[in-house]
């Protein structure tokens, strides 16, 4: 039988406001644990949320980049049950009234082909703290859990999509997308490994060509695209296998392991949730006038399929460059900064190439490039002016990377000037034909579909007479000249 | 000394016919020997009251004294105040600190109040005879076999005992009104809003209103000077200027227009009770005022309406006590549901898990439109007959509660007739409405209590009229026998 | 609308309140008597009126992100059950 994948996510994205939605606590990572949740966050008796209008801003903007309604009245609702992390057992978020309604994210697969993504709402609402099981942290013996409730109250917008991706591929686009989305709104910092996306994706099969869905499952908080990629390849694999053998697809919460590539069902998720959503009393309805979205509008900066068709335009770049430097907003402006001062073509494939290798290789993002983006310009401005030669920049890009200042002062330290001056260069040619009669009568004897071959001798002995600074170019130019007129 | 007003003790202070070393002493005194019969506190925090008496002193000689500059009080147990236990008449919170202080409490520190100690309550403010504490019921001063009222039960007590002159309290469905009307006292509980609920423990969020008792509506309307503001830290606070609450107290009633709702004189009223209000209205008559009879016809859906939706926010607001953070939690969980079954089973007393579970109940899946949303349409149905009547009246007066104080135990295990006790404060709360309870009588020497109900933000106009009351009559200055 | 013990036993599990025994006929009658009580509910005509959630009709007001809260760690804990390096213990979670 034919299989169809039916994906629907829900996206959960950390807003990067200073302060929480409800509270005036710091929400920045990596603080000592606790001492970032105040009285509000802690559900002190007698504490009351306030929210925050910038984390309605941020929302607000996402829902004009998704071409969505936004909320003229929008409410909170409170979604009860009881779990360590959450300290009021109860959760403050949006049920009846999101302030996000029906909006679209557009993708474009990598055989060329574009697909529009339903948005069913997206919702404000307010993360949870975390549990640190025994092991990561100091405590030992005594098997407690440890709660740390700094997160707790970062303000989250859920995003959850109508089930219209039909498989992995598409999925990971929708997820890359809203990626690019929020980080070239400047809404979310989008650092994946700290938590501030996380994926739940529900998946279901179906015997192709038929129009109902099947029994889906959630898989749970998943962090990367890869996992992601993973994780559903799996649980598509694990749904066939079992309703080939005869099985029925249960549903139920997933966890997907990155590091062991498997995944269980959540025990935790095992009873049914009656999570009784009522009106939040201590919030009032929130009511936006038209002018005030139509401000945010105004103000809202260029978006990823805006700013791929201006790079195509503006810098000549083919659509799969400019696709791949305009997704990610800091990777955009890193290539803009270095474009500016250099040849954007050559921007492109440095930063797609040398710098995006290094990078993965040290699983670092591009905000955390020790190779600047003035510094790649000054680089790229020298190669192509002629100074050194496309090996020797591989050489200024390493002591760059290593920190040993800019091109031009790499260049001038090592010494690693290119040699162009005519005059030098046939001195040298001169001087290695001079110096191998035997190749060079080789060379003569040979017939003419074999003697391109044979110049690589030639050229090797040039380039290390020089010192490998000749320019290679001029060096085949003159060479060739040199050998022909002795036929 | 102890039978003077909060009016008479500040320009007693003012005057420097006494200090507030003298009186805070004076009274400390009198809760130590007398406090013990009723049970009015729960916490008595004498060495801070002397403490911060003797700094009122001396500030006042300085000659920059605010209002309450050395006026003892006492905060219901609800409030939380830094550094001294709040505990909400629960065991839940028996041994509950709290780092941070109410605005209700950091209001009256700012006017420079002493602070007596905290008054015992029902638990979570959960009951009208304040026989679900914690801490052991209060009795009432008029008759010690008697339940003096609740939630604010040990407030209403200890101002009918004079152990206070003046005590904070709570109002979500009649807290302030009954027990101020069933052991003797003026209560006022204000308009949705006009009060700041942060730092007091929430019962259900919509509902809870603090405010003011006291011995006479002229205190009630110096304490709400200094209790009512604008805060920004609780969103369904109202930014709305505080006026003077006692620059009309004088103004003469001749053309206030009573209205007298006909549902509030049905069956189930007591006779003595009935007799006490009609009298007080005519008095009102008297001085002027017109009584306008009037209809509130969706009132028999109140307190059916009130014990869907106090439940359902109270369900979730008491969520928060898990052992975890701080309050009551259980011996040696044996893993984490233990931890929240036995720390919740234990720390919880069974009105409040009453609650709970009826909350729990009318929020669970396929109950929510029959129950929740049902009464939230009800209570639109409610405030819309007050919107109605407020068209053509200016103030509505009735009974504060059926009967006068009742024997312990007499609606022990039947909580619906507890609840009924509440049948005629319950709908201001429903609507946001302010409400008040003065003396205006007796029955069987047990005290009857007038209810007075305003439009919103017209706490002036319905002090005005309990004040022109008081003046021309004593039902408010009467003391237990003994205790005078 | 009749409840049982059983529908008691499912609402104490999903409020986390152990309930005893010996008590749990007597809360199951009196819930009932409660639910009796709110059922007079079901009599009013309520058609097309709109639910109330808060007793006024004022709108949120919205907080400036800012940051104005600072650590209060030590005050907080020095109240919890059980901490241990600044964490608030419980007995272990399991996802």
């Amino acid at each position: 039988m034919q299989w169809e994948t039916v994906i629907g996510l829900e996206v959960h994205v950390q807003l990067a406001t200073q302060s929480k939605i409800f509270s005036g606590a710091s929400t920045a990572f990596g603080a000592e644990p606790n001492t970032q949740a105040c009285a509000i966050d802690l559900a002190m008796p007698g504490t009351l949320p306030v929210p925050n209008e910038q984390a309605f801003r941020d929302a607000i903007m996402f829902g004009l980049a998704i071409d969505a309604d936004i909320a003229r009245t929008s409410m909170f609702e409170r979604k009860n049950y009881f779990y360590p992390d959450l300290p009021k057992a109860y959760q403050t978020t949006q049920l009846e009234k999101p302030i996000v309604g029906r909006g679209h994210v557009d993708i474009e697969l990598a055989d060329g082909s574009k697909k529009s993504i339903r948005i069913h709402h997206a919702h404000l609402e307010e993360d949870a703290g975390k549990s640190l099981h025994e092991g990561s942290f100091e405590i030992h013996g005594h098997g407690m859990t440890g709660i740390d409730l700094n997160r707790a109250g970062t303000p989250l917008i859920e995003i959850v999509s109508e089930p219209d991706m039909r498989n992995a591929e598409e999925a990971v686009a929708f997820a890359r997308k809203l990626h690019s989305i929020v980080t070239s709104l400047g809404i979310c910092d989008g650092n994946m490994s700290q938590g501030s996306m996380r994926f739940d994706v529900n998946i279901s099969v179906r015997p192709k060509g038929s129009d109902t869905f099947g029994t889906r499952t959630e898989t749970k908080n998943l962090n990367s695209f890869k996992f992601m990629e993973d994780a559903i390849a799996l649980e598509v694999e694990r749904q066939i296998d079992l309703i080939e053998d005869g099985g029925k697809v249960i549903q139920e919460t997933r966890l997907y392991n990155g590091d062991t590539k498997q995944a269980r069902a959540m025990r935790s998720k095992e009873e049914a949730n009656d999570y009784r959503y009522f009106p939040c009393p201590d919030l009032l309805p929130i009511v936006f006038e038209d002018d005030y979205i139509e401000q945010i509008r105004q103000s809202l900066p260029e978006l990823p399929d805006a700013r791929r068709d201006r790079f195509i335009e503006q810098y000549g770049l083919s659509r799969y460059d400019a696709n791949s430097l305009s997704g990610d907003a800091a990777v955009a402006q890193f290539f803009q900064t270095a474009a500016a001062g250099s040849d954007a073509k050559l921007a492109a494939n440095w930063i797609m190439g040398e710098l995006s290798a290094r990078l993965n290789a040290e699983d670092r993002v591009i905000q955390d490039s020790p190779v600047s983006a003035d510094q790649l310009a000054g680089m790229i401005a020298r190669l192509k002016d002629g100074t050194i030669s496309s090996k020797m920049a591989k050489q200024v890009f390493d002591a760059m990377w290593n920190g040993e200042g800019d091109a031009d002062g790499i260049i001038e330290a090592r010494g690693l000037k290119q040699v162009s001056d005519s005059g030098a260069i046939e001195a040298l040619v001169d001087d290695v034909i001079a110096n191998s009669p035997q190749q060079v009568d080789n060379y003569r004897n040979a017939d003419d579909a074999k003697r391109p071959k044979m110049l690589g001798y030639f050229v090797g002995q040039i380039m290390k007479a020089s010192k490998g600074q000749a320019n290679p170019q001029q060096v085949n130019d003159v060479l060739l000249e040199k050998l022909n007129a002795l036929l | 000394m102890h039978n003077k007003t909060l009016a008479e003790i500040i320009a007693g202070l003012n005057s420097g016919a006494f200090s507030s070393v003298e009186i805070t002493g004076h009274l400390l005194n009198r809760i130590r020997q007398l406090d013990p019969q009723y049970n009015s506190f729960i916490t008595v925090t004498a060495e801070a009251a002397l403490a911060s008496a003797e700094a009122a002193d001396r500030q006042r000689a300085s000659g920059n004294a605010p209002l309450f500059c050395g006026v003892p009080i006492a905060h219901k147990d609800i409030f939380c105040t830094n550094g001294v236990r709040t505990s909400c008449g629960s065991k839940m919170l028996d041994n509950f600190v709290p780092p941070y202080d109410a605005t209700v409490v950091e209001n009256f520190a700012q006017a420079g109040a002493v602070i007596l100690g905290k008054t015992n309550m029902d638990e979570f403010a959960m009951g009208s005879s304040n026989e679900t504490s914690y801490y052991g019921p209060v009795k009432n001063p008029w008759d010690v076999n008697c339940v003096p009222g609740g939630s604010s039960g040990g407030s209403a007590a200890a101002l009918a005992a004079r152990l206070t002159p003046g005590a904070t309290a709570t109002d979500t469905g009649g807290s302030i009104r009954q027990p101020a009307a069933l052991c003797g006292v003026t209560g006022l509980k204000p308009t949705y809003g006009r009060v700041s609920r942060w730092g007091m423990v929430a019962f259900a969020s919509s509902l809870d209103q603090a405010g003011p008792m006291a011995r006479s509506a002229e205190d009630c309307a110096l304490m709400l000077n200094a209790m009512a503001s604008f805060d920004p830290r609780d969103s369904t606070s109202i930014d709305r200027e505080v006026p003077d609450y006692t620059a009309n107290l004088n103004q003469p009633l001749s053309s206030l227009k009573i209205g007298i709702p006909k549902e509030y004189f049905g069956e189930g009223l007591n006779p003595g009770t009935e007799q006490a209000v009609r009298e007080a209205l005519t008095e009102y008559e008297k001085q002027g005022a017109t009584l306008v009879d009037i209809s509130l016809p969706h009132s028999h859906l109140a307190v059916p309406a009130y014990y869907v939706i106090a439940p359902a926010e109270a369900s979730a607001n008491l969520s928060r006590f898990d052992g975890v953070r701080y309050g009551y939690r259980c011996e040696d969980p044996k893993d984490l549901r233990d931890l929240y079954m036995r720390t919740r089973g234990e720390g919880f007393g069974d009105e409040v898990k009453r609650r709970i579970l009826v909350g729990a109940y009318c929020l669970s899946a396929g109950y929510y439109d029959a129950y929740y949303r049902k009464a939230q349409q009800v209570r639109h149905l409610i405030k819309q007959d007050f919107v109605d009547a407020f068209a053509t009246v200016d103030v509505i007066m009735g009974p504060t509660s059926p009967s006068p104080a009742f024997a312990f135990g007499a609606k022990g295990d039947d909580p619906v007739a507890m609840y009924l006790e509440d049948v005629f404060t319950i709908a201001t709360n429903l609507a946001g409405l302010p409400g008040m309870s003065l003396p205006c009588g007796f029955v069987d020497n047990r005290p009857v209590g007038l209810q007075i109900i305003g439009n919103y933000f017209d706490e002036g106009l319905m002090l005005n009229a309990a004040h022109q009351f008081q003046r021309a009559t004593d039902w408010h200055q009467r003391a237990p026998e003994g205790l005078e | 609308m009749t409840i049982e013990r059983a529908d008691i036993e499912k609402l104490a599990e999903l409020a986390r309140i152990e309930l005893n025994d010996a008590t749990i006929t007597e809360t199951t009658r009196s819930i009932a008597d409660v639910l009796a009580l709110v059922d007079q509910l079901q009599a009013a005509n309520t058609e097309g009126v709109t639910p109330m959630a808060h007793p006024t009709d004022a709108v949120q007001r919205l907080r400036p992100d800012v940051v104005t809260e600072t650590n209060q760690r030590e005050a907080f804990q020095a109240i919890a059950p059980a901490v241990e390096e600044g964490l608030y213990l419980v007995p272990k979670v399991i996802d």
